[in-house]
């Protein structure tokens, strides 16, 4: 954060323009920011743009002659499917659980890490392992030790269970996996605001009698209050675009598929462009509408974010 | 960190705290201690100040810093969240070191250690051809991503042009996008382009989808660089390019290296796109390869064996992590956090 503060890039640009000209530094701008931008309408553009086609087809991979236009007929078989509103369920509880839990733990690893000096470096670093551990990898992890066979938490717990084999104790593991994973992340994030609260403003509240939790909610939390909001915007996107622990953990057996697991089942699987086009397609509605919820909702401001 | 100076006169416990803090016999009041630990503010301090930080320091690791129950808290706190890191970790390592008769005894410390299954990995041709795969996919994948990044956060650090916060805001859209959304497409696409299962097929998915981050993390990064060096250098006689190499890229190289490793990070650890895109010892990547590795036999369980890959490709990455925590602390904060 403290990075994009400090004086707008006007004052580097200027020597470097009054050289060019607008007309040729306005060229050359857009010759060096040409490759990135070709690259990214290439891959997600265009594709999103063709599955927006494609959804209006009926059009199986197993049958590729058979590709005939049903205009909106794929929405509609979608949104009647018990599976899609099965899986909006699913990645609700699944968002709503990990986030919130992320929330409460990263704020706390935040302020611990914001506070300690004991072990501060080692702190810092094993908080980063997580994140740099490869999310099959940690999923599989947490799948072994939850199993009955090998793992290690039924007899730590002194219970017997086949926590994968039932829908809510398997929704806890996926919960639990995602929360370790990406909670140093949000710590992270939460940190650095954390470390913006001025001192003065602290003190202040306690001259005034503000014991320690009204000092936390009434002036860190505000002051935080931007930092917080990216943090639970990229996280709830996050959350809700999972695949990868539950596919490892689950598949999406015992009722656990998400959104994305429904997406790849249909496309890669079945093999249903058609339809699975469709699945994409809505998914791409549903992240925009969080993202636009957290924009105006919460009036983030995100887009003049390059230079705050 | 200027403004603490005269602060420390202002505040009511300030009169008994100057002194101190250049003696480290006496312990310095804890909320002076704390604000010196909070990294930021060394900026353009005096040594005065560096000084006093020190003094707090070397204080603070052993004297009565903080009260006796709220230190304890606060250490037991620690020691808990580092435990909690690792354990998965510590657990993944446990198994892999198992023999295979041991891995139903569920214990987390195993009884006796062989290296069977990193042997087993090893000798079969899946493992290394994926660890091959994922190394270069994720290498070339980075490189890409770093280069088109840099020229771009050039242009909108340094020069005034239209659309410089389209860009950005472009950029943001993409980082929030879900590849599942554009999986069907591609996968269509690269099977007539002839992309399906190759490594071009994955490099570009991973170049794309981490561009937002590393023009984001470079241009917070080139933001921050004082170009008129370059200018000055030029005045003092240096060519064109000797300022470029002496003055700018040991200025940007901090920069650069932090996008590097989080680049890297993501396409090493990406599952959806190797799933979806790639079918063969070819162009499948680690994550996909222990995802759906089922064992050389079908009657041993794989549980070892994908221990020990786990592990393999989890120890370089997280030595590069601990090598460059700071950076990639600063990275994941300019990249993420703008308000």
């Amino acid at each position: 954060m403290s990075k994009a503060t400090g004086p707008p890039d006007r004052r580097a640009g200027t020597n470097l323009g009054t050289h060019l000209g607008t007309r040729a530094e306005e060229r050359l701008a857009w010759l060096l920011c040409m490759p990135a931008v070709l690259a990214m309408l290439l891959v997600t553009a265009y594709p999103i743009l063709y599955a927006l086609w494609l959804s209006l087809f009926r059009y199986d991979l197993r049958f590729p002659d058979e590709r005939v236009f049903v205009g909106l007929a794929n929405y509609a078989s979608v949104l009647t499917s018990e599976v899609w509103w099965q899986a909006v369920l699913n990645t609700l509880i699944i968002t709503v659980g990990s986030v919130s839990l992320e929330l409460i733990l990263g704020m706390l690893l935040a302020l611990v890490m914001h506070r300690v000096l004991f072990l501060r470096r080692t702190l810092r670093a094993s908080v980063l392992i997580p994140y740099a551990i490869i999310t099959v990898v940690a999923a599989l992890a947490w799948k072994f030790a939850f199993d009955p066979v090998t793992g290690f938490v039924n007899p730590w717990l002194g219970l017997d269970r086949a926590w994968l084999g039932e829908r809510w104790s398997a929704f806890l593991v996926i919960i639990l996996t995602e929360v370790w994973k990406t909670t140093p992340f949000m710590a992270l994030l939460l940190l650095a605001g954390l470390t913006l609260v001025p001192k003065d403003l602290l003190d202040a509240a306690r001259v005034d009698g503000a014991n320690a939790w009204q000092r936390f909610f009434r002036v860190t939390l505000p002051v935080m209050r931007p930092a917080l909001l990216v943090a639970l915007l990229f996280r709830t996107l996050d959350a809700v675009r999972i695949f990868d622990t539950v596919f490892v953990q689950t598949r999406g057996a015992q009722d656990t598929e998400t959104l994305s697991i429904v997406g790849y089942h249909t496309l890669v699987t079945r093999l249903n462009l058609g339809l699975g086009s469709a699945v994409s397609v809505l998914i791409f509605l549903v992240v925009l509408a969080i993202a636009i919820l957290f924009v105006r909702g919460f009036g983030l401001r995100l887009s003049r974010g390059g230079q705050t | 960190m200027s403004r603490d100076v005269p602060r420390l006169a202002q505040n009511h416990e300030g009169a008994q705290r100057l002194p101190v803090a250049s003696n480290s016999k006496f312990k310095p009041q804890r909320r002076r201690g704390r604000k010196e630990h909070t990294e930021k503010r060394t900026k353009p301090l005096s040594c005065l100040c560096v000084l006093c930080a020190s003094a707090v320091n070397r204080a603070s690791t052993k004297g009565p810093f903080e009260s006796g129950w709220d230190r304890l808290f606060w250490r037991l706190g620690s020691l808990l969240i580092i435990a909690y890191a690792l354990l998965p970790l510590a657990w993944i390592l446990s198994l892999s070191l198992k023999p295979a008769a041991d891995l139903g005894d569920r214990r987390f410390i195993p009884a006796r250690i062989s290296l069977e299954h990193y042997r087993a990995i090893f000798s079969d041709a899946q493992f290394p051809a994926a660890l091959w795969n994922s190394i270069g996919i994720a290498a070339i994948a980075t490189l890409l991503s770093v280069l088109l990044a840099m020229l771009a956060a050039y242009a909108i650090v340094r020069l005034r042009f239209r659309g410089r916060e389209l860009i950005l805001g472009a950029a943001l859209a993409i980082a929030m996008f879900p590849p599942i959304a554009v999986i069907g497409p591609i996968f269509e696409l690269w099977r007539h382009l002839g992309l399906y299962d190759t490594w071009l097929g994955l490099i570009l998915p991973y170049m794309t989808f981490t561009l937002p981050l590393a023009i984001w993390i470079l241009a917070a990064f080139f933001r921050e660089i004082p170009w008129d060096l370059e200018q000055a250098a030029r005045v003092d006689g240096a060519t064109p390019l000797q300022a470029f190499r002496h003055v700018i890229v040991p200025l940007a190289a901090p920069g650069v290296v932090t996008a590097a490793i989080l680049v890297f990070i993501f396409a090493w650890n990406d599952f959806l796109f190797a799933a979806a895109l790639t079918s063969t010892n070819d162009a499948r990547t680690v994550p996909a390869a222990i995802a759906f590795f089922t064992g050389s036999s079908r009657f041993e369980l794989p549980t070892g064996a994908i221990a020990a890959a786990s592990v393999v490709v989890t120890l370089p990455v997280t030595l590069l992590v601990l090598i460059f925590q700071e950076r990639i602390v600063a990275g994941l904060t300019a990249g993420a956090v703008k308000g």
